[in-house]
């Protein structure tokens, strides 16, 4: 089992205690003598650094927002000069403003080291040739990857997004052995490579795909792996953290999050206190290493578990369990909580149709509808009745998901728009009248 | 080797221009049609046909991208006159046979061409074989 950084990844949790509470303790008085912003919130909070001597006050810190990176707008929340600064990114703002986030030096060098020790456990290395066909550009996911697979000295192609044709004939000619993508894009390289006449299956030498920037499903990897026969991998990551950080290992049991650069806390929404280890509840980091924008007790907006127990693969690392689902994600229709992961996860079990699709949501009258476009791509019948029954077999599934009854509109093979970063699974025309 | 007649069937939405996508394909690749026909329903249809080149229509139309099958069908020569249809429907009545979708058209030598989809095949194809009924093939309509 090879290890990117093996003393810090398989020290006993006990010292990874002990540099978690150095680390917090030394964060907390840094935001607070160097950010405006920290000082007044932690001063209207009532909290001194002083007051944070081990993980164990977490609970006493203020939370920060997603709002406040917004209402700070560009740089108000950043913890060092200009002059220090290395690199800028910017996610897209939905409304209105991006959110800009700044890195120093250390903290480029940091998040490749995340993603080093990442990349190393699921057996990438020198001989690999990796295609990142995550966006670069403002958006994290290209350059975050690049970095990360530079610095484990594999031979990086930085194709960006896009451009089909020419990511299936690189991958081919280069022998390219892993890539990093949305899984919702590389469902889509599949089929392309197909319709090219090129099975990425039989024709490539692609053995590891490193999936992230949506939630999906253990039932897309199952469907992934068995159509291009390759090992998918989860990655986590946001932009406000640094972008794309952890891998799982090959063990495939969970991301791992790097204990002496992030703390992680996983909490009841509604009351805001710890869940239970391994229960689902919202994710909420506090970074212990970052310079250029800390962010203390930061509330992601992700729904997630978190495993503590050491992996089989050695690494004594808390684990992130799959995604749960966004909570900015999720659309509320007819009262009921609804993500399109649980779409996606009921269509795979379907080999008829693609596992790309739109959820449109129409308000006739005083109710909401709900329909799925669902794209066929393997249905050979001549009679209209086993569309009917195609149809009616997966609204029930549905049903049963969702609690909710939604409709299935049968679509042709590549309707449905590709996206090349996260996929749109949502049209949402119902109208909001005061 | 029992003679069927290959039908060609197509998923399509509901929608303005998916036809004319249809007719290109069989247009570039030079396929002629005998027959078509298409059964609607709401939201999507299916477009079935009958062409001189079944092959290479099912391949064109799957590097396409459609969502497309191909049907054994039986295909019966009968005459133009009046009572034609009744023998034939009496005798697939008799042998207890149900039909599940039928088209018809004339041919080329002014007879009527009676396409029928029936569940059990193999069945069916003996029970007229024994009736002395004959079979056709797409050769028989060019």
């Amino acid at each position: 089992m090879p290890y990117w950084n093996p003393e810090i990844e398989t020290m006993d949790q006990k010292g990874l205690r002990q540099i978690q509470n150095e680390k917090l303790v030394k964060i907390v008085k840094y935001v607070y003598d160097c950010s405006p912003f920290y000082k007044k919130r932690f001063d209207e909070f009532g909290v001194k650094p002083e007051d944070i001597k081990s993980i164990d006050d977490i609970g006493k810190l203020p939370f920060t927002f997603k709002k406040d990176l917004r209402d700070t707008y560009p740089t108000g929340m950043f913890c060092v000069p200009d002059k220090e600064i290395v690199r800028f990114h910017a996610s897209s703002g939905t409304t209105g403003k991006p959110t800009v986030v700044g890195y120093t030096q250390n903290d480029l060098d940091a998040w490749a080291e995340s993603l080093a020790r990442g990349m190393t456990s699921i057996n990438l290395g020198t001989d690999d040739k990796i295609q990142v066909s995550y966006g670069y550009g403002l958006f994290t996911g290209g350059l975050g990857i690049h970095y990360g697979s530079e610095k484990i000295g594999a031979a990086t192609l930085p194709i960006s997004s896009g451009n089909t044709e020419r990511q299936i004939t690189l991958m081919k000619d280069l022998d390219v052995t892993a890539i990093c993508c949305t899984p919702s894009y590389f469902s889509y390289l599949i089929e392309a490579a197909d319709h090219m006449g090129c099975s990425i299956k039989d024709q490539t030498k692609l053995r590891v795909g490193v999936f992230g920037a949506e939630p999906w499903s253990e039932s897309l990897r199952k469907r992934i792996e068995e159509r291009s026969g390759i090992k998918a991998y989860d990655v986590f990551g946001t932009s406000e953290l640094s972008g794309p950080l952890f891998t799982e290992c090959t063990e495939q049991k969970g991301m791992h999050i790097w204990a002496d650069l992030f703390l992680f806390e996983i909490l009841d929404p509604e009351t805001n206190e710890p869940v239970k280890d391994g229960e689902v509840g919202e994710m909420v980091v506090t970074t212990l290493a970052k310079e250029a924008l800390p962010l203390i007790r930061y509330r992601v907006g992700d729904l997630a578990s978190v495993e503590t127990a050491v992996c089989p693969c050695g690494r004594t690392h808390p684990r992130l369990m799959r995604l749960k689902g966004r909570s900015d994600d999720m659309i509320i229709v007819r009262g009921l909580n609804v993500f399109p992961g649980q779409v996606e996860y009921v269509l795979v079990k379907f080999p008829e149709v693609s596992s790309h699709f739109m959820i449109v949501i129409d308000r006739v009258g005083e109710l909401d509808s709900m329909t799925v476009q669902v794209e066929l791509i393997d249905m050979a019948s001549d009679k209209l009745d086993d569309y009917y029954k195609l149809k009616s077999k997966i609204e029930h599934e549905l049903q049963s998901i969702l609690n909710l009854h939604a409709e299935v509109e049968f679509v042709s093979r590549g309707t449905i728009p590709r996206s090349e970063g996260k996929a749109k699974r949502v049209t949402d025309n119902r109208k909001y009248q005061d | 080797m029992t003679k069927t007649i290959k039908q060609i069937s197509l998923f399509a939405e509901n929608k303005t221009g998916r036809l004319l996508k249809v007719a290109e394909v069989l247009g570039r690749e030079g396929i002629n049609i005998r027959a078509f026909t298409i059964a609607e329903s709401g939201d999507f249809g299916i477009i079935r046909l009958i062409v001189d080149k079944p092959d290479l229509a099912h391949i064109a139309f799957k590097k396409e991208g459609f969502t497309v099958s191909e049907t054994d069908l039986i295909g019966i020569e009968i005459d133009d006159t009046p009572g034609a249809l009744r023998d034939i429907a009496s005798l697939f009545s008799k042998g207890n046979i149900n039909i599940e979708y039928s088209y018809a058209f004339i041919g080329r030598n002014q007879k009527a061409i009676l396409i029928i989809r029936v569940s059990d095949l193999e069945n069916v194809f003996t029970y007229l074989k024994d009736k002395g009924i004959h079979l056709l093939e797409i050769g028989d309509l060019l």
